[in-house]
Parts: C-alpha cells; sequence; structure tokens
C-alpha cells in the first residue's frame, strides 16, 4: 500500500499529490511513469511522474479529473492509501547536454514536462519554457518552472501571457532564437501542431504518447503506437518518441476506443461512489 | 476384478447453451461415487506408462487407487509429493498428449480419467497446508522473479526446505497466466487465489507492483542481499502477424483482451471499470489454448458469432483436446486451413478481414505439415472484432538489464537442462521465460528442479 502524503489542488481540475513509492522513486529518471490503481477492482490507469524525492522515497503526481479513474482517485486524501503504484515504466526521456531547448507544455501535459526541463537545466542547458491552457487558471506550475527556465504563458482567451496557443508562441520564439531541440507534452493536436511547425524549421522534436494501456511492461500490445511506420509499444518503447515520425492521427482514434463505454460507465457510476459530476 | 467399461465416467458439466453466457466454471467435477467408479477402470500395472507421460512423475496408479479405496487424503498427498499445484493440473493439463495419451486403457477405448481425479482429490482436499520437508530453517535469502507455475512452485518448494523467499510480481496480482490468462470458466480464481495462499503460509513473501529491470535489478537483488536468484518471468510478449491494419480500433492481442477480462474483471461491469469491446462477429486467429480461451470469451462476452481462423487443420491444433470440443459445443465456428491477409477497417474501426484458403504441404521443421496458400482463394469474414492469438515469447526486459545472462536470439533464457542453472551465477531460470510459450506443468516442473538446484549450490555457500 503507498500512502498519500500531500494532496494540492492546481486548479479546478487538477491535483497533485505526493505518494510513497520507495521502489519508483529509487531508480524513476524524468520521462518515466507509474501505473496505479486507487482502489482493489480499480481501473490500472497510467500517470506520469512530475516529480521524485529519492531521499523521502516520494513520487509526485499531477493529474487531470476526466472519468471515472481519475475521479475515483480524488476521493483519497492525505493519510490514505492508493492500492497499487507500478513503477518506473517506459525509457527515461533521451535528455543530453545542449545549448538551448524549449520546452512546450499543454494544459495537464505541463506535469510531466517538469521533471525533463529540470534535468536539463541541470545538465546546463539553457531552457526555454511554453506553457499553455484554454484560460489562465489552466496553466499549472509555473512558479515550478521559473526556477529552472524562462517562461512564457500563452492562453486561448489571452487572460494571461500571450493570447493565443503554444504554437502561437512557439512561432515567435523559434525566429527570435536557435533551438537544439523541442521537447512537447499536451493533447495529441497540441503536440501534432507543434511537429508540423518544427519540421518546417527542421528542430528536432520529441513527444510524451499517452495510448491507453493496461500493464505499463510490453504485455498486452493495447499501447501500440505506429512510430516511422514500424508499430511500437508506448510503455516499454516510449513513451517519448521522435515526434516527426509519430502517426498522430492513429493515436487519436486508438486513445478514442472506449469513448462511448466509458462515458456510459462514468454517467452510472460515479452518482453510485457518491462523485456526481 | 478391474471395470472394464470402455468410457470414462462422464463428468458433469453446464449445458453449453447455458455456459455459453456466463463466466462459471463449466466441468463441475466429479462425485466421490463417480470419482470412486471411475478409479476401479485403472489396472494399477506394474510398468506404469501412464508415469512416464507426467512431466513430474505423479505416482498415478497409486493416488488412483487410494480413490478407489475412498482414502481420498492419501490420494492426495500422493499427488502433492510430486505436484504442488494438482488442482490447477487436474483443471488445465493436456493429459491427452501426456498420462492419458500413455494410458494402456486408451487402446481399446478411452484412457482413465487420470486429469479428473486428479482434480477431484485436490478439490477434496485444498484446506491440507502444505509440509516442509525440513525442520531447520536456513540463513540465505531467495528472490524469485515471477509469480506464475514455475515462481510459485520454485518459491513453495524452497521454502518448504527452509530457505527464506520473496516473490517479485510485476502485476498487482500474483498468479501470472492463471490468473490473468485462462479464464474463470476454466480455472476459478478462487481456487488459483487459495494454491496462492498455500504457497504463502509457507513463509513465502509476495511482493507485487515490483517490475524486475524497471523497479530494481537482478543485480541489485544481489546487492539486497539475496544469494540466489529464480526468473520465471514468463513468455508474456504478444506477437502479431505483421499485416495491413493491425493497428484499426477494434484489434486485440489476445493478451490485452483476455487481461481485460481476467485480471480486470471487464466481464462485471458492474463493480470493475475497465472496457472491453465485443462486436457483433469476432474472428480469434490461433489454434490454441490461448485462441480458443479468447473465442470463449468473446462468446460470453455476448458476440453472436465467434470464428476461429486457423491455417492449418484441427489435427494440428496445440489446444487441449476438451477445450476444443467444448469451444465447438458453445457455437464457437471455425475456419480451418485458414490465414488472415489483411485486416479491412472503416472510419478506423474494424470491419472484415480477408482471410486465404490454406493446403497443407510437406512436414516443416516443427514436424507439421507445412499450411501453403492456395491461390487466388481469398475471401471476406465480415467481423468488427479481431483477436490475435498467435503465439507469446519472452519479454526481454530482465535480459536487457542483467549483464552476463545468455538468451536465445528468440528470447529465451539459456538454462543448463540439469539444474536450471543460467549463465549468471547465482541465476537459475524456468517455465516459459526459458521454453517460450508451453505448460503449466512444465513450467511447475522447471520450478521444482531449480529450487532443488537452488538449494545444492546455497550449501556450497555454507
Ligand atoms: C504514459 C502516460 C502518462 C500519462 N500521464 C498523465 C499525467 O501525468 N496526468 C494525467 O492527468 N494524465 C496522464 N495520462 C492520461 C491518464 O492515464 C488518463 O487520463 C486516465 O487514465 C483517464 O482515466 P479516467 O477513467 O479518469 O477517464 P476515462 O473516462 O477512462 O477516459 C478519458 C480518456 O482518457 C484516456 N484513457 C482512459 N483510460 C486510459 C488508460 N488506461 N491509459 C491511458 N489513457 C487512458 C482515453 O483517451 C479516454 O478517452 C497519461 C497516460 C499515459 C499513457
Ligand atoms: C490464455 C492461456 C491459456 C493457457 N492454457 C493452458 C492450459 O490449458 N494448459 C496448460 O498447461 N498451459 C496453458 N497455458 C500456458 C501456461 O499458462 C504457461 O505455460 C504457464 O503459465 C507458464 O508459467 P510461468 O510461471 O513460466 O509464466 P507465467 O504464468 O507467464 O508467469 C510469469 C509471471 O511473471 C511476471 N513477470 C514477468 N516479467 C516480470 C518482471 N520483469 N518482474 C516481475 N515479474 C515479472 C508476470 O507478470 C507473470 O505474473 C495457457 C496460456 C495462456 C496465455
Ligand atoms: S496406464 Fe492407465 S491403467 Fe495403467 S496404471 Fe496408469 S492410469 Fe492405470
Ligand atoms: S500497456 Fe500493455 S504492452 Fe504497453
Amino acid at each position: 500500500m503507498y500512502k498519500i502524503l500531500e494532496v494540492k489542488q492546481l486548479n479546478s481540475l487538477v491535483k497533485s499529490m505526493v505518494i510513497e513509492a520507495p521502489y519508483v522513486a529509487r531508480r524513476c529518471e524524468p520521462g518515466q511513469f507509474v501505473i496505479i490503481r486507487s482502489h482493489e477492482n480499480g481501473e490500472r490507469i497510467p500517470l506520469t511522474i512530475a516529480d521524485y524525492d529519492r531521499d523521502k522515497k516520494t513520487i509526485t503526481i499531477v493529474y487531470q479529473e476526466l472519468g471515472f479513474s481519475t475521479k475515483l482517485l480524488s476521493t483519497k486524501g492525505v493519510g490514505d492509501y492508493l492500492e497499487d503504484v507500478a513503477g518506473p515504466l517506459g525509457v527515461p526521456a533521451p535528455l543530453e547536454k545542449q545549448e538551448r531547448v524549449l520546452g512546450i507544455g499543454g494544459g495537464v501535459g505541463i506535469a510531466p514536462l517538469y521533471p525533463q526541463v529540470k534535468k536539463l537545466a541541470e545538465l546546463g542547458v539553457e531552457v526555454y519554457t511554453i506553457l499553455g491552457g484554454r484560460t489562465a487558471e489552466l496553466v499549472i506550475m509555473e512558479d515550478n518552472f521559473k526556477e529552472y527556465s524562462d517562461v512564457i504563458v500563452a492562453t486561448d482567451d489571452g487572460s494571461k501571457g500571450i493570447k493565443g496557443t503554444v504554437v502561437d508562441a512557439m512561432k515567435e520564439i523559434i525566429d527570435e532564437k536557435k533551438f537544439d531541440k523541442i521537447i512537447a507534452i499536451g493533447p495529441v493536436p497540441m503536440m501534432k501542431a507543434v511537429v508540423e511547425v518544427a519540421k518546417e524549421k527542421d528542430i528536432p522534436t520529441t513527444v510524451s504518447l499517452n495510448p491507453i494501456m493496461i500493464d505499463g511492461t510490453g504485455m498486452c500490445g493495447g499501447c501500440r503506437v505506429t512510430v516511422g511506420g514500424e508499430t511500437k509499444f508506448a510503455c516499454v518503447d516510449g513513451p517519448d518518441f521522435d515526434g516527426f515520425l509519430v502517426d498522430f492521427d492513429e493515436l487519436s482514434r486508438r486513445q478514442g476506443m472506449y469513448k462511448d463505454i466509458e462515458k456510459k460507465y462514468d454517467k452510472t457510476h460515479s452518482c453510485k461512489i457518491g462523485l456526481g459530476d | 476384478m478391474p471395470n472394464m467399461s470402455k468410457y470414462k465416467v462422464k463428468m458433469p458439466q453446464q449445458h453449453p447453451d447455458v455456459r455459453n453466457k456466463n463466466f462459471k466454471e463449466v466441468a463441475l467435477g466429479y462425485t466421490k461415487e463417480q470419482a470412486m467408479e471411475e478409479a476401479t477402470r485403472c489396472l494399477d500395472c506394474k510398468n506404469p506408462k501412464c508415469v512416464e507421460g507426467c512431466p513430474v512423475n505423479v505416482p498415478i496408479p497409486q493416488f488412483i487407487t487410494a480413490i478407489k479405496d475412498g482414502k481420498f487424503e492419501e490420494a492426495y498427498k500422493i499427488i502433492t509429493s510430486q505436484n504442488s499445484l494438482p488442482a490447477i493440473c487436474g483443471r488445465v493439463c493436456p493429459q491427452e498428449s501426456q498420462c492419458e495419451g500413455k494410458c494402456v486403457r486408451g487402446i481399446k477405448g478411452e484412457p482413465v480419467a487420470i486429469g479428473r481425479l486428479e482434480r477431484f482429490a485436490a478439490d477434496m482436499s485444498m484446506d491440507i497446508p502444505h509440509e516442509k520437508i525440513v525442520d531447520e530453517t536456513r540463513n540465505h535469502k531467495v528472490a524469485v522473479v515471477g509469480s506464475g507455475p514455475a515462481g510459485l512452485t520454485c518459491a513453495g518448494e524452497l521454502a518448504k526446505l527452509g530457505y527464506s523467499v520473496t516473490i517479485f510480481e510485476a502485476l498487482h496480482e500474483a498468479g501470472g497466466v492463471l490468473m490473468y490468462g485462462i479464464p474463470e470458466f476454466r480455472l476459478p480464481k478462487d481456487l488459483v487465489a487459495k494454491e496462492i495462499s498455500k504457497i504463502e503460509d509457507l513463509g513465502v513473501k509476495i511482493e507485487t507492483n515490483v517490475i524486475v529491470g524497471k523497479s530494481i535489478t537482478i543485480d541489485e537483488l544481489f546487492e539486497e542481499g539475496y544469494r540466489a536468484i529464480f526468473v520465471g518471468s514468463g513468455a508474456g510478449l504478444p506477437k502479431f502477424m505483421n499485416i495491413p491494419g493491425e493497428n484499426l480500433n477494434g484489434v486485440y492481442s489476445a493478451n490485452e483482451f483476455l487481461t481485460r477480462n481476467n485480471l480486470m474483471k471487464a466481464y462485471d461491469p458492474e463493480n470493475n471499470p475497465t472496457p472491453i469491446y465485443v462486436g457483433e462477429s469476432v474472428a480469434v486467429v490461433g489454434g490454441g489454448n490461448v485462441a480458443m480461451d479468447a473465442a470463449r470469451t468473446a462468446k460470453r462476452l455476448g458476440a453472436e458469432h465467434v470464428y476461429i481462423v486457423y491455417r492449418r487443420s484441427e489435427e494440428e491444433m496445440p489446444a487441449r483436446l476438451e477445450e476444443i470440443e467444448h469451444a465447438k459445443e458453445e457455437g464457437i465456428e471455425f475456419n480451418l486451413l485458414t490465414n488472415p491477409t489483411r485486416i479491412i477497417g472503416e472510419d478506423g474501426w474494424v470491419k472484415a478481414m480477408e482471410c486465404i484458403k490454406m493446403e497443407l504441404g510437406p512436414p516443416d521443421s516443427s514436424g507439421r505439415r507445412r499450411p501453403v496458400e492456395i491461390k487466388d482463394s481469398e475471401f471476406i469474414l465480415d467481423v468488427d472484432t479481431v483477436i490475435i492469438a498467435i503465439g507469446q515469447s519472452p519479454n526481454p526486459l530482465i535480459k536487457d538489464t542483467t549483464e552476463g545472462l545468455d538468451t536465445h536470439d528468440w528470447g529465451g533464457i539459456i538454462v543448463n537442462e540439469e539444474t536450471m542453472k543460467t549463465s549468471k551465477e547465482g541465476v537459475y531460470a524456468g517455465g516459459d521465460a526459458v521454453t517460450g510459450a508451453a505448460t503449466v506443468i512444465l513450467a511447475m516442473g522447471a520450478g521444482k528442479k531449480a529450487a532443488h538446484a537452488i538449494d545444492d549450490y546455497l550449501k556450497t555457500l555454507d
């Protein structure tokens, strides 16, 4: 059992949790993730390790309440235990000493970007980050990023930073400065759009893929994605891949496989466990 | 005078039209009277052929005689002297190619129902705890990777020999394929859980959610003070066919489909949120136990038509005979000598599968006649789900993170077959991780053999 030591509400939809997970905290690296079950009989859901503390044997997860299982997770608070936390899974993000790197995070994708930016800064890389959301309150963790990078915020409604998408902000800054690499994490349409622009400028771009997963160990193949025309298992070959090679349309489609079933389940069961909508 | 009936005493089972809609066990087991009657069919041979066919040499005529005499507990103890998971083996062993395949009664008529009798004896005496082999405790710690039949048996045997044993399991539940692969209707999960708790009662610790190679490496386990390690990590990596359309929505590996259903209990959506998709028509590609399990599961989840698509003929099917029979009774439709060529999609979802007819040519390296395509015989099978069950290979994770551990090109860990010792000092391996996808009993046998070799090895360290 895995004790919850801290819970923070980052905005109306997103929470962070610090969890005791000794095996994970000991070996995890930026880019890796865990699979958790909040309750017995719960779903196995993958969440990126947003931060870790090897001494305290803890990891931090940041998640958005989307459907049934993330809402169920939110019923647990400080002092409660998660049923299962397995990891670290996936391969560490390919981070190396370069001159200048641009990180781009959208929505809850901002959280998994954080450990990568931190590590890059520690390697001596000059890092810029663009954090985006529909509106100001959805842009999370800005202060954390400021410690390690120059931060640009973009909101669709202009309530904070630049009015526009992260792609608009990106176009501006890559005209001004030369970047050796871009790391983009966020919703699939965002990553796809970033890659299209990066391709024009020929700036290598890694993206973090989040297909539906079960085991996270290469056992089911449910997480398969097409990269460079080849089938890869995102849980063991990724989750970070060369964005130029990813088939984003297939990824979007596969993520939607259970949309109808999940919506129905969420409706009928959220009330049952007292979650409501 | 032995009972010379040509036929096995029938085992009660759920009616096919009832059971293909529920997940309860198909075969219900013998009553005492039925078991004792079947036991009288055994000739108690001086030179029992059946035992030669048993990979772990269960003293078969002895336990059957005990059943005949109504000494059920004794029968159980005779079996467990060689086989620590008889309730499981009685249900899932391919008896027709092992003990029963060799039984002399099979020459004229049906062999003695050894599997059913084994199951009977085990079910009767499930509550009897395992006995330790030695009284003393040994101070060496042993780590076991994986909690499938290989790992469980190895751990249980080492605990009986006095060692302190910890099993590390990647998933949230112990049992390996017994839990996530083989469905409830063939192997009730309560029963597997019971067998596991009996092994824990011997003092074996099980740590779930630990992926060796990720959460901790083999070398780190040695650093933590484990003096020997058994790797029973199975063959969990699903194979795909590499044909067009395999990434469409509605295409599953059998592993994913069965894991969703068995481990995550998707068949009971009232209480379990993990979703599963079955359309009206389902094609399952393959001819082994995995394919039969996937097909029968799809039927139970409500598919109207379920097709087995297999490129050889029924004779070559590797599945247990009983499963093939049960599948047919339940209305699974067999497309034999048929191979998929592509999966056809519409709006990103499976709509149909194109197949080609095959015929059998000369034997291949496996000794089975090689299927060859019949030119221009393509046809379309209308399906909305495709489940691929064409085999699994060992997961490379442990190999990739353990220096000095030699494997075959196809991923199997190389061992000395006498001792199950690998190329790395102190590391032993067995089960599907060594052989590739095989059977429960072979995995158990390997686990037991390794336990005794580990015992010998650790004694040299004292
Ligand atoms: C490697 C990886 C890392 C991730 N990291 C984070 C993270 O740090 N923070 C975060 O908020 N989310 C993260 N996700 C996504 C998160 O796992 C899903 O949001 C969560 O499973 C949704 O579950 P639900 O029941 O609440 O919603 P549901 O109603 O089940 O689903 C909503 C949508 O989430 C996706 N989803 C559902 N189940 C899964 C599943 N088992 N695996 C992946 N996606 C699924 C589907 O696209 C679905 O349409 C990550 C996913 C992956 C694969
Ligand atoms: C659907 C299906 C039906 C079958 N039907 C039959 C049948 O009727 N009769 C029969 O005899 N055989 C059958 N088999 C085959 C049989 O189940 C296997 O041969 C047997 O389970 C192998 O045992 P094992 O202990 O080697 O591996 P497994 O049972 O595969 O167990 C391996 C365990 O190790 C864990 N693991 C893997 N990697 C790691 C790691 N890095 N760290 C920690 N843990 C790890 C896995 O999660 C798993 O729990 C069937 C198989 C399947 C899939
Ligand atoms: S071969 Fe058949 S008849 Fe002979 S001992 Fe074995 S089970 Fe009995
Ligand atoms: S999640 Fe099962 S193989 Fe990746």
